[in-house]
């Protein structure tokens, strides 16, 4: 794989930056961090995880020994192509709006008769959560190049996305975070990492559109479900139930909001 | 230079604008209170040492959650009582000493580390100042959520008021600006009073490279 080759490219583009016409050197390391973004795209490590994700999609598993090939992602059983730009949306057979992966365990339950607490249990990082992470990869990898079209036409949908909303500035915990202290202003870093502006329809884009994303510091592969996980984290709040309302009210308002931007995942990130 | 100088002061701009320059058509205020506590309720779980007690908002953070109404004509009272019960919470040092050490501040400023799940609960906690301000020269990968605060205490001398009050916004942010981005680190208990007495000499001492 040469990870650890490219983890170390990598910092010495970020890192090998001397003092001096400071704002200069910045704009350098941005491109420095840029150009090897683009090297990257040509070999996405991202790539196994979506052959990973297919090959789990297709395995018969579980109890039933069936795959998750009649899955039902929102376009019919089966239909994979579109789906996640279309994702979250309100299924009329949970009842509830649902992301990839909060869907993806609903099949896993109806279609191999998978008991998925473990699933949702499990730290990111090891097995049972990268089966799920290398499958969201596979079905988002198969809308890459298509718009963002999440729907509010259903009031649940409407409604989670108000709550998801609500969410973004909800402020707690011994800094006072919430997702708009680092995402609420347009143009803002932290340390030389740039921050997308969610309320925005760009900002929104940035931050979902790329995601499941491979990220080349820790050559993890990241849903979305990660990444909110971990802003948790650094918002020093309590940890996100994954597939919870919570993360799916998030994701859908970060999703409507980026409508019509087109679906770049999986994405390549720092 | 010329470029950096004029992000400066749009830099400065913006912070004296604070949070009014929040963009705020909309916030969620169509999300009814009983599906939000709990869709919070449902959303969240114990981890390592954080619990669910740190989602319980106090009274700052609740009004500052609502982006629309905190920031109305109307709130203004409501605004600077809040300032003021934050400002009655600051205590200012038990040995009256101001300025600490400026080296051990830089250390308080570059660190981030404190209070996640994934941190050992006994370790020192930083300031997390870089992550937001630029602060010395020589560090260049700095944040710009908050203003520059390079060369802060050259462009502002070291009066009582101007220690007095930098040692206020050190310790309760919202005791100035109600819905102030930056954390309460004395208050909430982030960092320690020897922390901000360190922090305090990395902004105003004369000997401190901020200031060179």
């Amino acid at each position: 794989m040469g990870n650890a080759f490219r983890n170390a490219a990598f910092a010495a583009v970020v890192c090998f930056a001397p003092f001096g016409a400071v704002a200069q050197e910045r704009d350098r390391t941005a491109e420095g961090i840029e150009a090897y973004r683009e090297a990257l795209k040509d070999g996405n490590p991202a790539e196994l995880f979506e052959a990973m994700g297919e090959e789990l999609w297709k395995k018969k598993a579980g109890p039933k020994n069936a795959s998750l090939e009649q899955c039902d992602l929102g376009l019919g059983p089966g239909v994979v192509a579109g789906a996640f730009a279309q994702m979250p949306r309100y299924f009329p057979d949970t009842g509830k709006v649902q992301d990839v992966e909060s869907r993806l365990l609903t099949c896993m339950s109806a279609l191999q008769g998978i008991d998925t607490r473990e699933h949702v249990e499990a730290r990111f990082n090891t097995p049972k959560k990268n089966e799920l992470v290398a499958l969201a990869t596979f079905i988002s990898g198969e809308s890459k190049g298509k718009p963002v079209k999440v729907s509010l036409a259903h009031a649940m949908e409407r409604k989670m996305f108000e709550l998801g909303k609500r969410m973004f500035y909800f402020q707690a915990g011994p800094h006072d975070f919430s997702c708009a202290t680092c995402h609420g202003q347009e143009g803002k870093r932290i340390r030389l990492q740039d921050l997308p502006y969610i309320p925005s329809k760009e900002g929104a884009a940035a931050g979902w559109t790329s995601w499941p994303a491979y990220r080349v510091s820790s050559g993890q592969m990241w849903s979305m479900q990660w990444r909110i996980n971990d802003c948790m984290r650094q918002q020093r709040f309590p940890e996100p139930v994954y597939a919870s309302d919570m993360t799916v009210a998030l994701s859908l308002y970060m999703a409507a909001t980026s409508n019509g931007a087109i679906v770049a995942t999986p994405g390549i990130k720092r | 230079m010329k470029n950096a100088n004029i992000a400066a002061i749009l830099v400065a701009s913006a912070a004296l604008l604070g949070c009014a320059s929040m963009q705020s058509a909309g916030w969620g205020s169509a999300a009814d209170d009983a599906s939000f506590a709990e869709m919070i309720r449902t959303g969240f779980k114990a981890a390592g040492p954080v619990t669910l007690e740190r989602l319980k908002q106090d009274e700052t953070q609740a009004f500052c959650s609502d982006p629309v109404a905190s920031q109305s004509a109307a709130s203004v009272k409501k605004a600077e009582a809040i300032e003021a019960a934050n400002l009655a919470t600051v205590k200012f040092p038990a040995d009256g000493k101001w300025l600490g050490d400026w080296r051990a501040g830089e250390r308080v400023a570059q660190s981030g580390r404190g209070l996640t799940w994934t941190d050992a609960p006994n370790q020192a906690n930083g300031g997390n100042c870089y992550n937001c301000h630029q602060i010395s020269a020589a560090e260049i990968s700095f944040g710009t959520i908050g203003p520059s605060l390079y060369q802060y205490g050259k462009l502002r001398g070291n009066s009582d008021e101007v220690v007095r009050s930098t040692w206020t916004k050190i310790y309760n942010s919202k005791a100035l600006n109600a819905c102030s981005n930056m954390p309460r680190a004395g208050h909430m208990g982030i960092i320690r009073e020897k922390d901000i007495q360190d922090l305090m000499a990395l902004l105003l001492s004369p000997d401190s490279p901020v200031n060179k």
